[in-house]
């Protein structure tokens, strides 16, 4: 590949008028040898924009260095084809001039360092070959109940075909059981019957041609990758005779749902001491059958013990949610499952008088029309309040619940003859096998507010410990790795539908509580990521969040030492390992965060345009002063790109000064850091490292999810390196930055500068 | 799904959260154009004003830093934006084959080539209400509307630029960036969908008479609470009292102030538990000494949002009152509120003082009014509830939802919302 340097420097902005521009084109041009290296009053105008066309059709120019603002701004001027010309920006506005006293050598020695190491970024990178390929699409969708059978129908509008696996003999899943649900519109005040519309659904999902079902069958394994999943399908049970199949599959919705919390477990409510405690669930089961046999009013008419007509019936909300001891979060479908059920009972059973014990009433939206509606009715009673106990009194077959800190200030006494327990929605996301979640012991990092972090913080690198739903022959594990409780991610607030299991969405109540009337949308947001995901994959683009790169790890694998550290590592699982632990990559899995890159002690691992090459050079471009004055501390700061980097260029929009001592190197994720790096800058003479990053633990901002932990767990590592070298551990640190912690900066770099003076200069400087 | 880039394009009208997510879904999944219509200068919407996102209490330019390399980064440059522009007439096309829609676009004193270089502002003499900040400063009428815009570039407030009679900006302005004396442009587009992004305003708490808003200073809104709590907010993240600057600890938060009240907004906004539980923990760490209390009716947080109530909770300087404020007036001498409270589970009246009161102002979702300012031919159906969400999509006529338009939603429900209109705007795609 032969490599034409142009060097071009934007002197506009005040660029010009702070630094020695002609000086910077000089030092550039002795250091890099580039085919041209110009400057220009404005760069990003017309005049400058054509004069790097024109060089880039006479001069051949494929490496472009354009020495002017950040990265951030003008990208769709400088936007120049990424497959035949590399586009490196280096930022002497932000992160030079207006951080910096103007005119000032210190300043002059930043900007060029800055240039130098652009360029030799620019001569290592080479231009990225995307991995574009014929790739199934087919939809594969686990699950054939609301979510799932929406799902499906969905996938078809969208044009295209559907493999849906339902483990039961009939389609329509939990909700087919009820009897009405509410009404799935505004202004969601009615009951509606929920069978009709869900038989349709059932209909033309059985009726499409596009939409191959299999029942009483579960998913075997699930091998390879996004546009070419292998999916083995068995017999869901020893006694039903469904045939084993294979499938070729493009991307998975999974949509298995949930299950009832256990019934015994509510023992604490009286579950278990009379057929007439029942669970919210039962409760439509019973009425559901008798109304099957025809008896269709007889919701909230019949008691279950002995078939009389019930006079009064109680429910307890929350039963086992919102429990630190049971489920310790909101269920979020009770309420209005219970005011159904109330309505229902009222409407047939007049004479009925109907208590709903709760803590809060969570009505959200507009379905807040049917609570108020339903608190008009005068034989619906609404007690706030805690349960202190529930007993039977068999003799006269009546329920007794105590109730204490009700709104009325006191306790009071409820006897009914049917209760209710409105029971919690668990998430069907795989049985749990064994847990051998590791314990790495991460070193320390400060926030940015000064404050130290959870000293050790589990890392979960490795072991899914579920099994039996979609039995990935993953190397990290059988299932989708959980957030909480059970739900798979995504964890991100912006991007719901984030997974950590490339081409793998989960949709419904199996991702979050969620009714049937949101489970329908879930079904269609995850039906979009599933077939975006190989529309992506097929044209060689990176899915979320580094969306459209094209660009993917190449692994030299004849230098492998089957370490592991990559497969244990990669938050995303994208590469498994065979029997000797070589490591099998998945480039249609990987989402390009370079953390296998970071993990690797041999450096095996490479991305065209960023590599540990490409990241030394640029570390050896930088100029090292000898002689040990306060000004000539050098600090290496590691940058991520998304949140450290734009905070960097906010502090320059504010024109807040900064030390002119640091040197900053953007990074894909602090998770990318191959530890080589520190000790080349160390070698070099490089006072101390600044590692500025995304927030880690449950809260966990890092959008690849386990990126700046993993910076922080290999820096125990390299505190061995830096004894062994007779350097100070405290010459590396690690901060945890937030987009908008810009203010704090010069804070934080200030102090660690002086920390580093206070430890004296590297001993290896001019070796 | 190449073969459907010949078609008309997908109009947005709203480009918050939600109708940037629907653009981002849409376009990485089919090669199609998407048109942003955006009434501010800039996308990114009412999301970018909050200092914080709940549960995880990150910040909203996070992911917005995201969505704006999406754009950039994508080769296909599918995503089209019209910013300072607000739809004027939709009309529907006779053969069936979509809509006929006509914007106007204020004019675009700012172009492209503004490199934010501040020069400008430095030669601007005049000031304007600070509306990124609900107007608690001022910014120079030529202004950088937040930290990190997209489009990266200043503008112009037309109602306190001299234009003329100064132009100073324009003389100052190395690049030729600015030109006061352009004009506004009309802009026709053919389009086959329509998505309603148009998003939510703070409910005007000043209806609710008896608690003060707009008549006492230290009664402020949720929204404001934000931006007063933002390090790049008015106050640089310390949260002090508008009367008098002071910082204050003892604060009380007043729920569904119009949420879940006939007279007013007559369904629950779903996020403001949430959002004044995520408050009370700004104030507590951003001062240690401090206490506030929220009245509530009914605390909803659904889901996995349990937790956060949990380690609010936890946090026994934050108090929970169970009840109704029924009017709030003033201590002139302190500029403290005097709250009368009804404690719902004692059942007895109490007073209680407060520094300052925070109104969780309910969502008023933005699409009825907006739709008044549009001429709309009127064999369109729009289908608009009561309340004043469209919940409904229009698969036949394209017609689709997506945030709080649709429902009261918070940033997550939003988004999941907007990847679902995404995909039924490729429904639509493909029946065409």
């Amino acid at each position: 590949m032969d490599n034409n340097l142009g060097i071009y420097i934007c002197s506009g902005c005040d660029i010009g008028k702070s630094l020695n521009v002609e000086r910077l084109v000089n030092t550039a041009k002795d250091s890099n040898k580039p085919v041209v290296c110009i400057s220009h009053d404005f760069l990003c105008g017309p005049e400058g924009l054509n004069l790097i066309k024109t060089d880039i059709s006479e001069k051949k120019i494929n490496k472009l260095v354009i020495a002017a603002c950040s990265m951030r701004a003008k990208q769709d001027v400088f936007n120049f084809d990424p497959l035949t010309i590399h586009t490196e920006r280096v930022n002497l506005r932000e992160h030079v001039i207006w951080i910096s006293p103007s005119n000032d050598n210190n300043t002059q020695l930043l900007a060029e360092d800055y240039v130098n190491m652009g360029a030799s970024r620019a001569k290592k990178a080479a231009f990225p070959e995307p991995l574009i390929q014929d790739l199934n699409k087919t939809v594969l969708v686990v699950g054939g109940g609301v979510t799932g059978l929406n799902a499906a129908i969905n996938s078809v509008k969208a044009g295209y075909n559907v493999v849906l696996v339902e483990k039961k003999s009939n389609l329509g899943g939990f909700p087919y059981s009820k009897y009405k649900k509410w009404e799935t519109v505004p202004p969601f005040d009615k009951n509606i019957w929920i069978k009709e519309g869900l038989d349709q659904l059932i209909n033309s999902v059985e009726n499409s041609e596009k939409i191959k079902i299999y029942k009483n069958s579960k998913i075997k394994s699930v091998s390879g990758a996004p546009g070419k999943f292998n999916v083995e399908i068995e017999a869901s049970a020893e006694d039903n005779k469904a045939e084993a199949a294979t499938e070729t599959i493009g991307s998975i919705v999974v949509a298995t749902g949930w299950k009832p919390y256990e019934a015994k477990k509510l023992d604490y409510l009286g579950y278990g001491l009379t057929p007439d405690i029942l669970t919210n669930v039962e409760l439509e089961e019973f009425y559901s059958e008798l109304s099957d046999k025809g008896k269709s009013d007889s919701f909230g008419v019949v008691r279950k013990s002995n078939g009389d007509k019930v006079k009064s019936i109680a429910f307890i909300q929350c039963a086992g949610s919102r429990d630190e001891n049971h489920l310790p979060y909101c269920s979020t479908v009770c309420c209005m499952s219970s005011l159904k059920e109330a309505a229902l009972i009222r409407k047939n059973n007049p004479e009925a008088n109907v208590y709903i014990i709760y803590k809060d009433i969570r009505t959200p939206g507009e379905y807040e029309n049917f609570y108020r509606k339903m608190q008009d009715d005068e034989g619906i009673f609404m007690v706030k309040g805690a349960i202190s106990e529930v007993s039977y009194d068999k003799g006269n077959n009546i329920i007794d619940i105590k109730v204490k800190d009700t709104l009325f200030g006191g306790d009071i006494d409820l006897n009914v003859e049917m209760l209710v327990l409105a029971s919690g929605m668990v998430p069907n996301s795989g049985d749990d096998v064994l847990n051998q979640e590791i314990n790495l012991n991460s070193n320390s990092a400060q926030s940015a507010s000064g404050a130290s972090c959870p000293p050790s913080i589990p890392v979960s690198t490795a072991q899914v410990a579920k099994s039996g739903l979609l039995n990935l022959t993953y190397r990290q594990g059988k299932e989708m790795p959980d957030l909480a409780y059970g739900f798979p991610d995504s964890n991100f607030i912006c991007f719901p539908y984030e997974s950590r299991r490339t081409g793998i969405y989960p949709a419904g109540s199996v991702r979050m509580p969620l009714d049937t009337v949101f489970s329908v949308d879930d079904a269609k947001g995850a039906v979009l990521k599933a077939i975006q995901c190989v529309e992506q994959t097929s044209k060689g683009k990176a899915v979320h969040p580094r969306s459209n790169d094209t660009t993917y790890p190449f692994f030299d694998l004849p230098r492998c030492t089957q370490c592991k550290r990559c497969t244990e590592e990669c938050p995303f699982g994208a590469i498994d390992e065979d029997e000797k632990g070589t490591p099998k990559y998945n480039p249609e899995r990987c989402r390009r965060c370079g953390v296998c890159m970071g993990a690797c002690p041999v450096r095996i691992i490479s991305f065209k345009n960023y590599s540990p090459d490409i990241v030394a050079s640029m570390i050896k471009s930088l100029y090292i002063p000898e002689d040990p004055t306060d000004e000539n501390y050098r600090i290496l700061v590691f940058a991520c790109e998304n949140d450290a980097y734009p905070a960097l260029d906010i502090l320059g929009l504010n024109k807040i000064n900064l030390s002119s001592n640091i040197r900053v190197i953007p990074v894909r994720c602090l998770g990318s850091i191959n530890n080589v790096w520190y000790a080349d800058a160390l070698s070099k003479g490089i006072d101390g490292i600044l590692l500025l990053g995304c927030k880690f633990g449950d809260d966990y901002q890092c959008h690849f999810v386990k990126g700046s932990e993993l910076a922080s767990y290999r820096m125990g590592n390299l505190k061995e390196t830096l004894t062994r070298l007779v350097l100070e551990e405290e010459r590396v640190r690690q901060i945890q930055l937030e987009f908008t912690d810009y203010m704090k900066l010069p804070e934080i770099v200030e102090d660690f500068v002086n920390k580093i003076k206070s430890l004296g200069p590297n001993p290896y400087k001019g070796f | 799904m190449n073969e459907l880039n010949n078609e008309n394009p997908v109009l947005i009208i709203g480009g918050g959260h939600s109708g940037v997510s629907a653009a981002l879904e849409i376009t990485e999944a089919v090669n199609k154009k998407v048109y942003i219509v955006e009434k501010k200068s800039y996308i990114g919407g009412r999301v970018l004003q909050m200092y914080k996102y709940f549960p995880k209490l990150c910040p909203p330019f996070c992911g917005f830093e995201i969505n704006t390399k999406r754009i950039k980064s994508s080769t296909e440059d599918n995503i089209k934006f019209l910013v300072s522009s607000t739809v004027e007439e939709i009309n529907k096309e006779k053969d069936g084959s979509g809509y006929k829609v006509k914007i106007r676009q204020k004019p675009q004193y700012i172009n492209d080539n503004c490199t934010v270089c501040g020069e400008c502002a430095k030669v601007c003499p005049e000031s304007r209400p600070n509306d990124f900040n609900y107007d608690m400063d001022t910014t120079k009428a030529i202004y950088m509307p937040a930290i990190s815009t997209y489009p990266l570039k200043y503008t112009v407030d037309e109602n306190y630029c001299k234009f003329t009679a100064c132009k100073k900006c324009e003389e100052a302005c190395k690049y030729g960036a600015i030109n006061l004396n352009v004009q506004e442009n009309i802009i026709e587009l053919k389009v086959s969908e329509i998505i309603f992004a148009t998003g939510w305003k703070p409910y005007a708490v000043e209806k609710l008479d008896n608690l003060g808003y707009g008549k006492f200073k230290n009664v402020i809104t949720n929204v404001m609470m934000e931006r007063l709590a933002a390090d790049n907010g008015p106050t640089g993240g310390k949260i002090l009292r508008p009367s008098d600057n002071k910082e204050v600890s003892n604060v009380a938060f007043i729920q569904c102030a119009g949420s879940r009240n006939e007279n007013h907004l007559p369904y629950c906004s779903a996020i403001c538990c949430m959002a004044s539980l995520k408050q009370a923990l700004y104030l507590r760490e951003k001062n240690p000494v401090s206490s506030p209390t929220i009245f509530y009716i009914d605390l909803r947080t659904p889901g996995r949002y349990e937790n956060f109530l949990n380690r609010a909770e936890s946090d026994k300087n934050i108090k929970f009152n169970k009840g109704i404020v029924g009017k709030i007036s003033e201590d002139n001498a302190t500029g403290d509120l005097l709250l009368d409270v009804e404690d719902i589970l004692s059942g007895k009246k109490n007073k209680f003082r407060a520094e300052m009161v925070v109104l969780a102002a309910g969502m008023h979702p933005n699409i009825k009014d907006d739709l008044k300012g549009i001429k709309i031919d009127g064999d369109i159906k729009i289908d608009i509830d009561e309340n004043g969400f469209i919940f409904n999509e229009n698969f036949e006529a394209g017609i689709f939802s997506a945030g709080v338009a649709k429902f009261p939603l918070d940033v997550y429900m939003s988004g999941q919302s907007a990847t679902s209109a995404a995909l039924s705007v490729i429904q639509h795609k493909v029946k065409l």
